[in-house]
């Protein structure tokens, strides 16, 4: 087992950068998830620790070693790959025994870890059929069972779950985050899908244009966004992002104005005025928002959406800015075209505050 | 056509009277349409076909003039049995096995070598699918001349045998394969490549990543995984190669096909009937040529169906 890092990592496709001067620490047996949408260079991070792009630039490295010259056979990592990539003309057996023959393994200890790995994903009984007469779940296992058997340094992952519907990418998903924990192999997972990436990931790593946005916990990813991409990107909604500018009331108090209203800025967040002039970009997560008629905001409602448990309010203010409310559909509905008030959660972490230059978070102290 | 289920059952009784009509209609066009490509077929394909049957049953007199007279099955035997015959279809089996497995090995080879993404790859490609478009003829006058004992480009290399391989005993044979193979070049690579590019990129990086070398990815993921277009390649070859003849009739020629042992199968047909003027054993000599290659086609077709599940 080892920690994998990428030291000013860049990857050029002619003139395309992919991947731009990434430096990122996956720690030993950490699971690490490569977050963004498409193109942003997470897969070919993915296939530089593979071996099968050249870094144009920086240091890769496995453990103690670094990697860049070093042949995909004998990185000592495994992967999982989208469409699994099974060998079609090679029994589920012969599948997850391939890496083991590679190796040179004899053959009584290759067909006791091919056993072992098989019982461990649910396959023994699987093993003499061929990957077109499974389904789409158990071709998945195979894979993984493939990636475990050989008991590499690390798993890379690029986006195994895509390929299954939805109940059973739940269960995949735990299964997955249960092997890797029993196993504690460092593990880089690549998704797009921010509910893989917030229920698998010790740590995520958000890509976009293939510069990395911020590395944290879920919890702090999603509770203190380091930029306005972040902040966007993950929830769903988004957080809505209104710029607007601070003003200095009586005393200390600072609020911040918005097309919708004036929002008195939380205690914790005042020193950030003294540091800031000009324009912010102020941050509120739907939830944290509530039709009010107290509330200090007002928007024009456009679409309500009723999604079962809960109601998106998509709310336009004067200067357009989209403005998402999310409440419970217990919840007051009000009809498109009626003018509402929103309050804010009182609760300081509900208000973001980012720089409209940078795009950056900003922090108070 | 086809949409008239959804028609009917949602039509009525006047309805579906209009609907037979226009049927009636839409076949008569289609019969019409085919009526050109019938006339063709039936004309040079069908009825030689059938005609080839009827033929086997009589034999000419080898005196000139006389008219044939029906034999029945009687000259069947005979033929089979006779030198000329035996001796063509060893030279075929002969040429066949010169010329497809070489050809079949270098078009992968070359298939292979163009498959990598390097840059002006595909000037290659257009180089190595180019003898696809040489015609028999042309090939054979160029391979004829670098072979010539006195202007080609053997004796220039020092390689001067007496006598000139085109006139040898033992090499007028592989030195009309060689030409052959270089025809079959193209195709095999075209075949070849196609069937490269299905073979998934992810597959091979799987068993890279799982330990295989340059090698054993070859042989345990490429190969396998190329095995129908391999089967087909090598089932089309051999068809292509019991039917070519072109460059034994240009180089050769027939007052020294048989002696040079290049008489394949085709070639002796046509001498049988033009030359000896002798229908019925061409006949039956044809007879033997389109079971050799019905026999093919079937294997492959049967082998090939085996194969689908490899695409899923």
């Amino acid at each position: 087992m080892a920690q994998v890092s990428f030291e000013g990592v860049t990857k050029r496709f002619g003139d395309t950068v992919a991947v731009d001067a990434l430096t990122l620490v996956i720690s030993d047996g950490e699971l690490l998830v490569l977050l963004g949408s498409s193109g942003c260079g997470k897969t070919t991070a993915l296939r530089l620790v593979a071996g099968f792009e050249e870094a144009s630039e920086g240091r890769i490295s496995i453990g103690d070693r670094l990697v860049n010259d070093v042949d995909p056979k004998d990185r000592d990592v495994a992967m999982v790959f989208q469409s699994y990539a099974l060998y079609p003309h090679l029994s589920v057996a012969r599948n997850i025994e391939f890496p083991l023959r590679q190796r040179g393994l004899a053959k009584d200890a290759r067909a006791v870890k091919v056993k072992e790995a098989a019982v461990t994903l649910g396959l023994d009984t699987l093993l003499d059929r061929k990957p077109s007469q499974l389904s789409g779940g158990q071709r998945q296992r195979v894979a993984l069972a493939r990636a475990i058997v050989r008991e590499p340094k690390v798993f890379l992952m690029d986006e195994p779950l895509s390929n299954l519907d939805a109940a059973l990418r739940v269960q995949t998903r735990a299964d997955i985050v249960a092997l890797q924990d029993r196993l504690g192999t460092t593990t880089l997972y690549v998704t797009h899908d921010q509910v893989e990436a917030m229920t698998m990931g010790h740590r995520i790593a958000v890509m976009s244009h293939g510069m990395l946005q911020q590395v944290a916990a879920p919890e702090d990813l999603y509770g203190r966004p380091a930029n306005t991409f972040v902040a966007g990107f993950l929830g769903s909604p988004g957080m809505n992002l209104l710029p607007g500018h601070l003003v200095h009331g009586e005393g200390d108090a600072v609020s911040v104005d918005v097309s919708a209203g004036s929002l008195p800025l939380p205690r914790v967040l005042r020193p950030v005025a003294g540091a800031v002039a000009g324009p912010v970009i102020l941050g509120l997560r739907p939830e944290s928002l509530r039709i009010d008629p107290a509330g200090p905001l007002r928007a024009d409602v456009t679409i309500v959406e009723l999604l079962g448990a809960e109601t998106h309010v998509i709310c336009k203010a004067p200067d357009g800015s989209q403005v998402i409310v999310r409440q419970s559909a217990q919840a007051a509905r009000p009809a498109p075209h009626d003018q509402v008030r929103i309050s804010v959660d009182p609760d300081p972490a509900s208000t973001h505050l980012f720089d409209s230059t940078t795009t950056e978070r900003l922090v108070a102290g | 056509m086809t949409v008239a289920p959804a028609v009917t059952a949602g039509g009525g009784g006047p309805k579906e009277t209009g609907l037979r009509t226009r049927r009636r209609r839409e076949a008569g066009l289609a019969y019409l349409l085919l009526l050109p490509a019938l006339a063709v077929f039936g004309a040079f394909t069908f009825y030689p076909f059938l005609r080839n049957f009827k033929l086997m049953l009589y034999e000419t007199p080898p005196v000139p003039g006389l008219p044939a007279h029906y034999v029945g099955l009687h000259q069947i035997g005979p033929v089979l049995t006779s030198t000329q015959f035996t001796q063509s279809l060893v030279t075929t089996l002969l040429f066949v096995v010169l010329v497809v497995p070489t050809s079949l090995i270098l078009g992968l080879a070359l298939a292979v070598a163009a498959h990598r993404k390097l840059r002006g790859m595909a000037i290659y490609r257009m180089i190595f699918s180019s003898t696809v478009v040489s015609s028999v003829a042309v090939a054979s006058v160029v391979f004829g001349t670098l072979m010539n004992p006195v202007v080609g480009l053997l004796p220039w290399l020092g390689i001067n045998p007496t006598p000139p391989a085109l006139e040898s005993t033992t090499w007028a044979l592989p030195a009309v394969a060689l030409i052959t193979i270089w025809q079959f070049l193209g195709l095999s690579f075209i075949i070849m490549s196609a069937g490269l590019q299905s073979v998934p990129d992810e597959l091979l990086e799987a068993a890279r990543i799982d330990g295989a070398g340059a090698w054993t990815r070859f042989w345990r993921m490429t190969v396998p995984l190329l095995s129908p277009t391999i089967f087909f390649a090598v089932i089309v070859s051999t068809i292509y190669a019991f039917q070519s003849f072109g460059a034994v009739d240009i180089l050769i020629g027939y007052q020294n096909a048989a002696q040079l042992h290049t008489n394949v199968l085709i070639y002796e047909i046509v001498n049988t009937l033009q030359v000896q003027n002798n229908p019925g054993a061409a006949a039956i000599m044809a007879t033997v040529l389109f079971l050799i290659t019905l026999g093919l086609t079937v294997l492959q077709m049967r082998f090939l169906e085996r194969r689908v599940h490899y695409a899923g």
